[in-house]
Parts: C-alpha cells; sequence; structure tokens
C-alpha cells in the first residue's frame, strides 16, 4: 500500500506544480493585455487624474512580481480581490455561480457516463452488427452537431412543440429539487448528447483492444458466455483508459458549458466568465480561469490515481 | 491395439482457412487424427505447420480469422463442426480443457489465480465455490505448487512463470476433462523449470487417464510426454507414429532433417596469447540495480578479437542485464568496462560516436526490433549513413553489399517492408543492421530462441561466417545450451546476477562442472523417451521441486 501513497501524493505534487504554473501564465497574461487596464476600464470618462487613481486604488504603480505574489496570496484564502465593475467581493460573485455550473455539470454526469459506459460495453458485445453501427452513427452524430444547435433543436421540439420542459433554465432560490431538475433538463440532456459518444467510443475500444489477449482466449476456451467475457474478463482490464476520457469530458462539463449557458440562459460560471471578459473585469476573469484550470488538474489527478487504483499490479505488489 | 470404443476424438479431413489479404486461403489441408481415451498424441512441426490451428480445432474453436471449412470433428460420438455454438461452449472447459503457451499472459491479470480457476466448475455448477476452491488447493497441491492453500489466492503477477504454468495445468484439470490440449506449455520456460512442469503434466495426466494432444517444436519434449507422434508440415501430416518407432527410424525425409538438426558445429578458438592480446571488451566487476533491487553482483569477463562468448544462466540471471551494461543503456553502480583496453562512459549519452559504433547489438524478438513502416534499405540504411556518412548512391551500394552478405537479394529486398519478410530473413535484416555500423563487437540477445530449429541453424551458420569475414566478437546471450555447443568459444555460466563458472567451451562441457552448471547441462530434454523418467529418479522429486522453485 505504501507505493501507492507515494505514487498517490507523487501526482498531488505535480498537480500543485501545475497549478502554480497555470496561475504565472493566467497572471500574466492579463497583464498583457494590450493598452492599460485602468483606462479600459474607465473607457470614456479616462482623465490623466481618474486613471492614476485608479491605478493607485488597484495597486497597479506596483511592480508586477509584487501584485502576483499579493494576488497568489489571497487567491489560497479563497480572496480574489473586487469586481471592478460592481464593486461586489470576486469571491462571492463567482461562488454562487460556481456551483450552479457544478450542479448542471454534475446532473449531465450522471446521466451520461453510466449510459456510455454500459453503451460501450454493448457495443464492444455486439461489435460490427447493426446495433453498434446505429450506436455509433447517432452518437457521432450528436458530438458533431454544435452544442447550441442540439439545445435549440432541442428547445424546438421538448420546449415549444410539446411543452414537456421549461425552455429557459433560470433559477430561483424557493424551487424544490424536483424543480430544479426539471428546469435544468434541456441543458444537462444536451450536455448529455455532447459527451455520451466520446466516453462510449473510447469504452468499446478500449475493450476491443483487449480482445486479442491470450487470457481473453483463454476465457472463451473455458467455455466463457460472450458477456462475460466481456464484463469480467475485458472490462476490468480496459478502466484505465475508460476513465482518462471520463476525467475529460466531466472536466469539459465544468469548463466547456458556455454557449450550453447562453442558450438556456443559465446563470453558471460560464456566462459570468463572458461577461467578464467583455467588461475587463480582470479579477474576474483571473478567478474564473484559475478555478477552471484547477478543475481540469484535479480531474486528471483523479484519472491517474484512477488508473493507478485499477491496476493489479501496483494494487497488489509482488 | 486399443479397441475402437475408446476412440475420443477422430478428425477426418480436417480443412482450416485463414483470412489473408482479402481472401480465405486453405492453411491446414485435410488432417486426420485418431485419439483414444488416455491417450497423449505428440503434435510437431515448425511455426506454419497448424499445430495450434489443430490443436484449436479439436474443441470445435477457431481464432478470429479463422474457420473451419471441411472436413469432421467428431469428440465422443458428436460432430463439433455442426454443433451450434452455445453447445460448443458448454463443452469447453469441461469435458475439453486448453493449456496455453504462456501461462503469465493467458492468465488475466485482473484476477486472483483460484477465481479463474474454479469459473469452470461454477459456471458447470459441477460444485460450489468452497467445494471447488478446495479441489483447486489439492490439484496446486499434486503439482507440487509451494503453499497450495494460500498461493491460489495471489495475483497472477505475483507468482513465478514456471509456477503459473503448473497452476495453468491445475485449471485444465479443475472440471476432469476428458481432453486436454497442450499447446507448447514449456516453450516459454528455462530448462530447469520445464522439467518440473513436463514431471507434474505427465504424472496428472496419468493419474486421472486424460487424453491431451501435446503440441510443440521441441522433439526431445515431445519424445517424454506422447505415446503417438504425429509430425506436421505446412499443414499438412508428413508421417505419424509410435513414440519408439518415431524417434529411432523416421520415415520421411523432411522428419529425418528435422532430427539431424543441430549438427551445425564449429572447432573452438582458443584465446590469443602472448602480451599484446588484448581483449576487445572487458567486463570488471561491475554491479547494477534496478531501483533498489541488486541484478548485477562483481560480473567479470573478457571477450577477444574474432572469438563468440556465450553468456548462459536461466530467466533473471543477468545475462540481458550484463548487455545493458555493456552498451551504456544502464549504467552500473560499480566497477568498469574496457573496450580495446580503455574505459568507457558508464551512460551510453557519454560515449564517443565512434564508441557507439564498435559496439552493436542483435535482439530476440526481430518482429518487435523493426520498424513495420520503414523500408528494409532505410533500416540498414540509417545506420550506415549515421556512422559513416555515407549518401546516394554510395549509401545504395552500402546496402546492396550488406543484403548480399546476409544472402537476401538487393533488388528483391531492398524496398520491402519488415511484415512482409519471415521470421529468419527479419533476423537476417536485424544482423544487416548491425553490421551496417561496421563494429568490431555485437552482442547477440537470443537471436535465435524466437525461430524454428532449421532457420536458427541457418542464422548461427550466418553468423560464424561473418564472423570469420570480419573477426567479429560475438557475446552471445541464450539459454540454450544446444546452440552454446555449437557456436561457442568460452562460456560464462550466470545464476542470479553472480558468475558462477566460467571458460573454455570444451572445459565447461567436460565434468567435473560446478553444481549449477551440472544442473542446467542435464536439464536439456534429450530424445531419449525415457529421459524424463530417469532423471526424475536420479534426482529425487524433492531436489527438482527446489530447483525449480529458487
Amino acid at each position: 500500500m505504501g507505493d501507492i501513497l507515494r505514487l498517490v501524493f507523487k501526482r498531488l505534487g505535480l498537480g500543485v506544480i501545475t497549478l502554480l504554473v497555470v496561475s504565472i501564465l493566467i497572471f500574466f497574461a492579463v497583464e498583457l493585455l494590450p493598452g492599460d487596464i485602468a483606462e479600459a476600464v474607465l473607457g470614456q470618462g479616462a482623465t490623466p487624474e481618474t486613471v492614476a487613481a485608479l491605478r493607485t486604488k488597484l495597486g497597479l504603480d506596483q511592480p508586477a512580481i509584487f501584485r502576483y505574489v499579493q494576488w497568489l496570496g489571497g487567491a489560497l484564502t479563497g480572496d480574489f480581490g473586487v469586481s471592478l465593475v460592481s464593486g461586489e467581493r470576486v469571491s462571492s460573485a463567482i461562488s454562487g455561480r460556481f456551483i450552479n455550473t457544478l450542479f448542471l455539470a454534475t446532473y449531465a454526469a450522471v446521466i451520461a457516463v453510466p449510459i456510455s459506459i454500459i453503451l460501450g460495453v454493448i457495443v464492444a458485445l455486439l461489435r460490427n452488427t447493426l446495433f453498434d453501427r446505429v450506436a455509433n452513427v447517432v452518437t457521432l452524430t450528436s458530438i458533431s452537431s454544435p452544442e447550441f444547435f442540439l439545445g435549440y433543436i432541442l428547445i424546438l421540439y421538448l420546449a415549444v412543440k410539446t411543452n414537456y420542459f421549461p425552455a429557459i433554465a433560470s433559477l430561483s432560490a424557493d424551487m424544490t429539487f424536483g424543480e430544479l431538475l426539471h428546469r435544468t433538463f434541456l441543458p444537462a440532456l444536451t450536455l448529455v448528447l455532447v459527451v455520451t459518444a466520446h466516453m462510449m467510443r473510447m469504452t468499446r475500444a478500449a475493450i476491443i483492444n483487449l480482445l486479442a489477449s491470450p487470457y481473453i482466449e483463454m476465457a472463451r476456451l473455458k467455455g466463457v458466455p460472450p458477456w462475460k467475457v466481456i464484463v469480467k474478463h475485458a472490462l476490468p482490464n480496459a478502466w484505465a483508459p475508460i476513465i482518462n476520457v471520463v476525467a475529460l469530458n466531466l472536466a469539459y462539463l465544468i469548463t466547456g458549458v458556455v454557449l450550453v449557458e447562453v442558450v438556456f440562459v443559465y446563470p453558471g460560471i460560464g456566462q459570468l466568465l463572458v461577461d467578464a471578459v467583455a467588461k475587463r473585469d480582470f479579477p474576474i476573469v483571473q478567478a474564473c480561469c484559475l478555478i477552471f484550470a484547477a478543475t481540469f488538474i484535479l480531474l486528471n489527478l483523479a484519472a491517474d490515481v484512477g488508473a493507478i487504483l485499477t491496476n493489479p499490479r501496483l494494487r497488489h505488489p509482488k | 491395439m486399443v479397441p475402437k470404443k475408446d476412440v475420443l476424438l477422430q478428425i477426418k479431413d480436417l480443412r482450416i482457412e485463414g483470412y489473408s489479404e482479402e481472401k480465405w486461403v486453405e492453411i491446414v489441408h485435410g488432417v486426420d487424427l485418431t485419439l483414444h481415451k488416455g491417450e497423449v498424441l505428440g503434435l510437431i512441426g515448425e511455426s506454419g505447420a497448424g499445430k495450434s490451428t489443430i490443436g484449436l480445432a479439436s474443441m470445435g474453436f477457431a481464432r478470429d480469422g479463422c474457420r473451419i471449412s471441411g472436413g469432421s470433428i467428431e469428440f465422443d460420438g458428436m460432430e463439433l463442426t455442426t454443433t451450434p455454438e452455445s453447445d460448443l461452449r458448454a463443452l469447453r472447459g469441461s469435458r475439453i480443457a486448453y493449456v496455453a503457451q504462456s501461462a503469465a499472459a493467458s492468465f488475466n491479470p485482473a484476477h486472483k489465480i483460484i477465481d479463474q480457476h474454479t469459473e469452470a466448475p461454477i459456471q458447470y455448477r459441477i460444485s460450489k465455490r468452497v467445494e471447488a476452491q478446495e479441489d483447486a488447493m489439492q490439484l496446486y497441491e499434486r503439482l507440487r505448487l509451494p503453499n497450495p492453500s494460500e498461493i491460489g489466492f495471489r495475483y497472477p503477477h505475483q507468482v513465478s512463470g514456471g509456477q503459473l504454468q503448473r497452476a495453468m495445468t491445475a485449471m485444465a484439470m479443475a472440471c476432469r476433462p476428458d481432453l486436454i490440449i497442450f499447446d507448447e506449455p514449456t516453450t516459454a520456460l528455462d530448462v530447469t523449470t520445464q522439467i518440473e512442469v513436463l514431471a507434474a503434466i505427465r504424472d496428472i495426466v496419468d493419474q486421472f487417464n486424460t487424453a491431451a494432444i501435446y503440441i510443440t517444436h521441441d522433439l526431445a519434449v515431445v519424445a517424454q510426454m506422447a505415446d503417438t507422434i504425429k509430425v506436421l508440415l505446412k499443414g499438412e501430416e508428413v508421417e505419424e507414429a509410435p513414440t519408439a518407432q518415431m524417434l529411432g527410424s523416421p520415415k520421411e525425409d523432411y522428419t529425418k532433417s528435422l532430427w539431424a538438426v543441430r549438427s551445425f558445429k564449429r572447432p573452438q578458438k582458443n584465446r590469443p596469447t602472448g602480451a599484446d592480446a588484448v581483449p576487445i571488451v572487458s567486463v570488471q566487476g561491475i554491479d547494477a540495480a534496478y531501483g533498489k533491487t541488486k541484478v548485477l553482483d562483481d560480473v567479470s569477463f573478457d571477450i577477444y578479437p574474432g572469438m563468440t562468448v556465450a553468456v548462459v544462466g536461466e530467466s533473471g540471471s543477468g545475462k540481458s542485464t550484463t548487455a545493458r551494461c555493456i552498451t551504456g543503456l544502464l549504467p552500473p553502480t560499480k566497477g568498469k568496462i574496457l573496450f580495446n583496453g580503455q574505459e568507457l562512459p558508464a551512460k551510453y549519452t557519454d560515449r564517443t560516436k565512434d564508441q557507439l559504433r564498435q559496439a552493436q547489438m542483435i535482439y530476440q524478438m526481430a518482429d518487435t526490433a523493426l520498424n513495420p513502416k520503414i523500408r528494409i534499405s532505410e533500416i540498414i540504411g540509417r545506420p550506415a549513413q549515421f556512422y559513416s556518412g555515407l549518401h546516394g548512391a554510395a549509401l545504395k551500394n552500402r546496402v546492396d553489399e550488406l543484403l548480399d552478405l546476409i544472402e537476401l537479394d538487393p533488388a528483391k529486398f531492398y524496398n520491402r517492408y519488415p511484415p512482409e519478410l519471415s521470421g529468419g530473413q527479419k533476423q537476417r535484416v536485424g544482423i544487416a543492421r548491425a553490421l551496417a555500423a561496421d563494429p568490431a563487437f555485437i552482442i547477440c540477445d537470443e537471436v535465435t530462441s524466437a525461430l524454428d530449429q532449421l532457420v536458427a541453424e541457418g542464422i548461427l551458420k550466418l553468423l560464424d561466417r561473418l564472423q570469420q569475414e570480419f573477426n567479429l566478437a560475438y557475446m552471445f546471450i541464450t539459454h540454450d545450451l544446444a546452440t552454446v555447443r555449437s557456436i561457442a568459444d568460452e562460456v560464462v555460466v550466470m545464476q542470479r546476477g553472480k558468475v558462477v563458472e566460467q571458460g573454455p567451451k570444451d572445459e565447461m562441457f567436460t565434468p567435473p562442472h560446478h553444481p549449477y552448471t551440472d544442473l542446467l547441462l542435464s536439464s536439456v530434454p534429450e530424445m531419449d523417451p525415457n529421459w524424463l523418467s530417469t532423471l526424475l529418479e536420479e534426482r529425487g522429486t524433492d531436489a527438482i521441486g527446489e530447483a525449480a522453485d529458487v
């Protein structure tokens, strides 16, 4: 067990270092934006005096390195500064939105991950049959269509024409959990359609890749039925690539949902980011980017750890 | 003669097709086979003879890309070619079982050994899990596995290769089948381990009166195991006869040529004497480790120009690791390596281009050592270009010359890709690639062990000719003592990272030996059908058990 813990801690350490590098990139990328931030924020009302005053207020007269350390120190304690536009604390502006995004991502993931893996196993079992081809074509079509297009199609058929679900996924505080699920079903379904194909195809490929292994032939020669060959003998050895693709798609569900949020007017972090970029509200941009980066790193880390834990050679050392 | 009613398996005019290059090609051309209850039939032949394909067909099974296209397979009154797949499945594992060549690859890495063992008995409702596990432990004990009550609860990677092969034989026995197909079950094992597995298989087949088809390319092995031997060539039967008769007086020329293989032997050369004789490679007291595991301990030997030094030992004895140290892939933790009297930097990245050029390597698996997407001309041309700076017409001439040297027609092979070549041709290309650098010293790492005996002999002859022509020094890593006998000048015997004995070949093959050398030498199967029984008696069963489990 000691070996696994060491591996996991090593990965964690690498994750922290990656996050640090990303934080540097994010901070200085904003620095590199053309023009003076104070001028941009003030826009038409920029006089030399007001610009100078804002620069002092934002600490822009200090050296960049100093400001970075200050920002990072704040970020570590959850303090990302103050929004330039609303004057609200960045942490409170983001937290509610981020929870909404997490909710939608979880909603989509809970549907998409089991469906794709089960479908993947089934198409591996029925490979090269009609079912396999149809599943392939359908999921490929859904992954190839832009998500805003999928969103509008779903709105057209499931909201406008039939009225099963609301077209707009706006939230209010007094909704019950059931109402919440109903209200956000269409954006979640859109996301499910977008991520299922990738995970399903990887599950299929990872399993089929193993079917030529001698231990699969052995299982067949022991008289093991086909479904059991796939589920019991191939799948346990195919987890590593599947987990990796699942993690990538989960990360996408959190960081790539901007378009879906816009289509369904869902108050998530993606919309917040787009607004902040338009308004040059750089503390919010920086905080969102950092959260996205952390999500990516954390999920990939989880995938690495998952791959380690599903490898019997690492789990049961000699 | 065994009465007719005892016939268990009757194959008539079996034809099997394989799918290649978008058409079905017949690979087994009408083979007949009769097996009685409790009888062991040896199927022998080179690779491509169709041995495994026929073995699998007797379970009604064809690999993906193969199909049974004609003939009949009758198992205990049941015609397998017309039986639906679900009924065939019910036969497999319960009445006909299979033991694969590489147990390490054929056990599922994700499940415990005993769970794989009990899968079939539980599925066929022959016994409950607990009973099946108890039965497994009893079989493990019969097969003389260490800790029979505990070993099954380990994962395959936690158990050694020889033990896994015995565990697989136990697994095949789980439902007490009438017939077991043994598909080269000891080919991947060391000679010392092989004996233990052979003895175990023979005992258990005797005890349960199980019929078996024993597939191998090793005549001496089949002589120990089989009652009857059938020789196959390219999907056709050459001849079949009871073992003693087949060994004593084979009828067909092809069988005779198989029997006569390994006649190649060249005279032993002796070390140059005199003050100016400097070894081309001198390994001096090297230690090496993978991580914290020490794998080499004070290894020293010299190789003189124009001579062949065979390094022998079981797997895990440190042969290939020594080669990795010499090539600089694994810097030793202690000791040094001299090349023509000068110390070599430990890491290959610190060596000069000329130092790198002087020492080349030929690998065991020519299949994986040649990039399948690159033309032969480029595989050979790259080192020639890199080390000698040849270009254009000069480079082409050099490649042609090298192809001539390895006896492949340049006009035919220049533009071809490795997958289009046979195993022996690929290994020749591997040799040409090493020669392209114009080296003085070549490490040959088990270069013939993946090849059929006739092909291997051709490679050995080629290496010998090249050695005389270019005064090459070879370090010949092998576990095959017959190869050592035919081409080595000196022998280094390694065991667990140490050199246990070294000296000129003739001395090494004449007693008295170091006990380990003796164990290695006496473990090489001989053509005498009574060899195994005699050996087991001499050693006593306990002694082999220990030898195989170290």
